[in-house]
């Protein structure tokens, strides 16, 4: 067996180890996996001004589109977004109970329930979180949010609750820790910013195989 | 299987400098990831104890891998995934036809990956009746070439919008011919088409992995364009081929290293699509694959990780080495002659293919150090490049007259009269003699090295001479 052989060559190439240091060794990784502890962590730039603050500049900075609106508002962001862009008031979007909530202004957008199928060209999710280091979106797969929506429709629309924008990557695991109880979802993604490309002589294009356009809704209470 | 030219490094490196194509898009190199490297760096007042942080993480995995490998094929069990060890390429290759043809499969997406470049997989797939399709801009247009990357982030580096255009009008003979093609954005619209159908046909979408979580039991890819996503997430089966090296302990691991990798090597603060995976889609779940399987491979890497090449095990293929290589801008990634080029190949060429085959790529190298000086993760490339040169002197690879050149030089070095008798006589011989212009278009014994560049005439005293002026005027 190559399993065998391989881990037999890695613990020769580490040097003989008596029981007394593979111990040692062993409570060390045990230890790291149980605490994982978070390393350096850098300063908010923005400090006093807010993390929602800075997650829009960054957000901004890396080409998404981004505007915070009130929780009553989010319905009429999503249709002006499409208006604006010339698109079809069509959406495709998962099962998540936030999105169901949202006060639609009248004759609001036909929503396609379910996974993309490749035929959609905008999308709607709703983010597992946001960080401010660097404008970042989480979200999850599953049912509520499809992993195929994230990434097939041409216009990607994101509704994020302030609430959930945090200073960093760990305090948003911290909460995602909690709520996947010992296993992830399938697909996490942390997305910042639409796809892009610079294969053709380095000259920066947005909308690869991702979406052209990443649109973020800040949802405030 | 990536044919080895590395032998022939001297003639490809030669050809390299006299190709105007090459030479010209060889400048995008220049101009573009340094100056966004630097730039990014500077922005984050902790990168540089980002970098120390990185480095620590890699080398306590280094200094436990046996028990991190264990901890990570747990957690891939156990969330439903399947790992299958691969001693070296043959078994890896085997691997992944055995899951593509119980799965009947005809045809399999690629996210980018270097490691499917080591073990040859594309060539060995289509021979065996199984289509490989690359999906990366770059790797995309490489294939409909029948090339290898020339890079390992930017793999299409060497070529320009002219020799893409000319592809793209071959491969895609089933669009109009007056169809708009004179922008890289019309380009890219069209690869982006083409491929979207390739994309939802698939069986099977093989990935690379930048980490795996022992943790969390996931493979993680950092890319831009999100065609590594849409590879493993359409098809029913998701591969991951990734060596054994790339593990990380925790969560907080991948962070801090994911944060000095996007600067690294594209200069951005972080890349579009940082995404965890994790086994099969769950139940419930609308999207993602069945199964999930990964191939961990070791090729060599165990080795390694009981000599001096051991801190090469930390590399996270960021680039940075390369694009900050003046041997590398000068010739571009395809004279190295294999899978791996610039500084990080010039120390894994050697432990992957053997130093007999490549003893000329740790030659090819000025020792400037930035390489060693730009890396994210402190890898001491200069010295273990001077390691294979040592190896390669002590496996008798070096040239005849190379060695007893140097035999000579140290007989003189040895024998400090002798050589400050030499010195003091050639110094001022080579001023008179390239009088005035203070080099020479040509000198005895050094004739590849005027064959492209004048010999600059010795200035001033010897170093001894110097060094005693030094001494003795601080007495």
């Amino acid at each position: 067996m190559s399993r065998e052989a391989i881990l037999a060559k890695v613990r020769a190439s580490l040097g003989d180890k008596s029981a007394g240091e593979d111990a040692i060794r062993r409570g060390l990784v045990e230890e790291r996996l149980k605490g994982h502890p978070a390393g350096i962590l850098p300063m908010s730039q923005d400090g006093g001004h807010g993390f929602v603050a800075q997650f829009v500049r960054k957000a901004t900075e890396a080409a998404a589109s981004v505007e915070i609106v009130k929780r009553s508002k989010a319905g009429a962001a999503v249709v002006k977004f499409l208006r604006d862009h010339n698109l079809p008031q069509q959406l495709r979007s998962g099962a998540d109970p936030r999105l169901a909530k949202i006060a639609w202004p009248k004759g609001g957008p036909q929503i396609v329930a379910g996974p993309s199928d490749g035929g959609d060209l905008s999308g709607l999710s709703h983010a597992f979180g946001g960080i401010s280091e660097t404008g970042t979106l989480i979200l999850l797969s599953g049912k509520d949010n499809p992993t195929t929506v994230n990434f097939l429709p041409e216009n990607h629309i994101v509704l994020v609750e302030a609430a959930d924008i945090a200073v960093n990557y760990e305090t948003v695991f911290a909460r995602l820790r909690k709520k996947a109880k010992g296993a992830l979802p399938r697909t996490v993604n942390m997305i910042t910013g639409p796809s892009r490309s610079a294969d053709i002589e380095q000259t920066l294009i947005l909308g690869a195989h991702g979406p052209v356009r990443l649109h973020i809704i800040v949802v405030e209470d | 299987m990536v044919e080895i030219t590395s032998p022939a490094f001297k003639d490809n490196a030669a050809e390299a400098l006299s190709d105007a194509q090459l030479q010209k898009a060889m400048r995008h190199v220049k101009s573009n990831f340094i100056d966004k490297r630097a730039k990014a760096a500077a922005a984050l007042p902790e990168f540089g104890d980002l970098r120390d942080s990185a480095r620590a993480i890699k080398d306590h995995v280094l200094d436990n891998l046996d028990l991190y490998l264990d901890a990570y094929e747990r957690k891939v069990t156990a969330s439903g995934g399947h790992v299958h060890w691969a001693a070296d390429a043959v078994e890896a290759r085997g691997l992944v036809l055995d899951i593509c043809r119980k799965a009947n499969a005809r045809t399999v997406t690629k996210g980018k990956s270097m490691i499917t470049e080591e073990i040859g997989l594309n060539d060995f797939l289509q021979a065996n009746g199984v289509t490989p399709v690359e999906t990366d801009l770059g790797e995309y247009i490489i294939q409909l070439r029948g090339e290898h990357p020339s890079h390992i982030i930017a793999p299409a580096v060497h070529l320009n919008m002219d020799q893409v255009r000319e592809d793209f009008r071959k491969a895609h003979t089933h669009l109009p011919a007056d169809r708009p093609m004179s922008e890289p954005q019309s380009l890219l619209l069209e690869a982006r088409g083409v491929l979207r159908e390739k994309f939802l046909k698939a069986d099977v979408g093989i990935t690379g992995a930048n980490f795996l979580i022992a943790e969390t039991g996931s493979s993680v890819i950092v890319t831009n364009e999100g065609n590594g996503d849409l590879t493993q997430i359409l098809p029913r089966i998701h591969i991951v081929v990734a060596s054994i090296e790339k593990i990380v302990p925790t969560l907080e691991d991948m962070s801090q290293i994911v944060r000095v990798l996007a600067r690294s090597a594209t200069g951005q603060e972080m890349s579009v699509y940082t995404t965890i995976s994790t086994g099969p889609r769950r139940r419930g779940d609308p999207d993602g694959p069945e199964q999930y399987h990964v191939i961990l491979l070791d090729n060599g890497r165990s080795n390694m990780l009981g000599n001096e090449f051991r801190d090469m095990l930390r590399c996270i293929r960021c680039g940075a080495c390369m694009n900050h290589c003046p041997v590398y801008q000068s010739i571009g990634g395809h004279a190295y002659g294999w899978v791996y080029p610039g500084p990080m190949g010039s120390v894994l060429t050697p432990a992957l293919i053997g130093i007999e085959k490549s003893a000329h790529l740790p030659n090819a190298s000025t020792f400037c150090g930035r390489c060693e000086a730009v890396c994210p993760m402190h890898i001491p490339l200069p010295k273990m490049m001077r390691h294979w040169r040592e190896k390669e002197f002590e496996q008798h690879l070096t040239p005849a007259s190379m060695r007893s050149n140097l035999k000579l030089w140290a007989w003189a070095a040895k024998r400090p009269g002798i050589y400050r008798l030499a010195t003091g006589i050639a110094m001022p011989a080579m001023r008179m003699l390239a009088a005035g212009r203070g080099r020479f278009k040509w000198f005895p014994l050094a004739g590849a090295w005027t064959k492209h560049r004048d010999l600059p005439a010795p200035q001033g005293k010897t170093f001894m001479a110097q060094w005693k002026a030094r001494k003795e005027a601080t007495r």
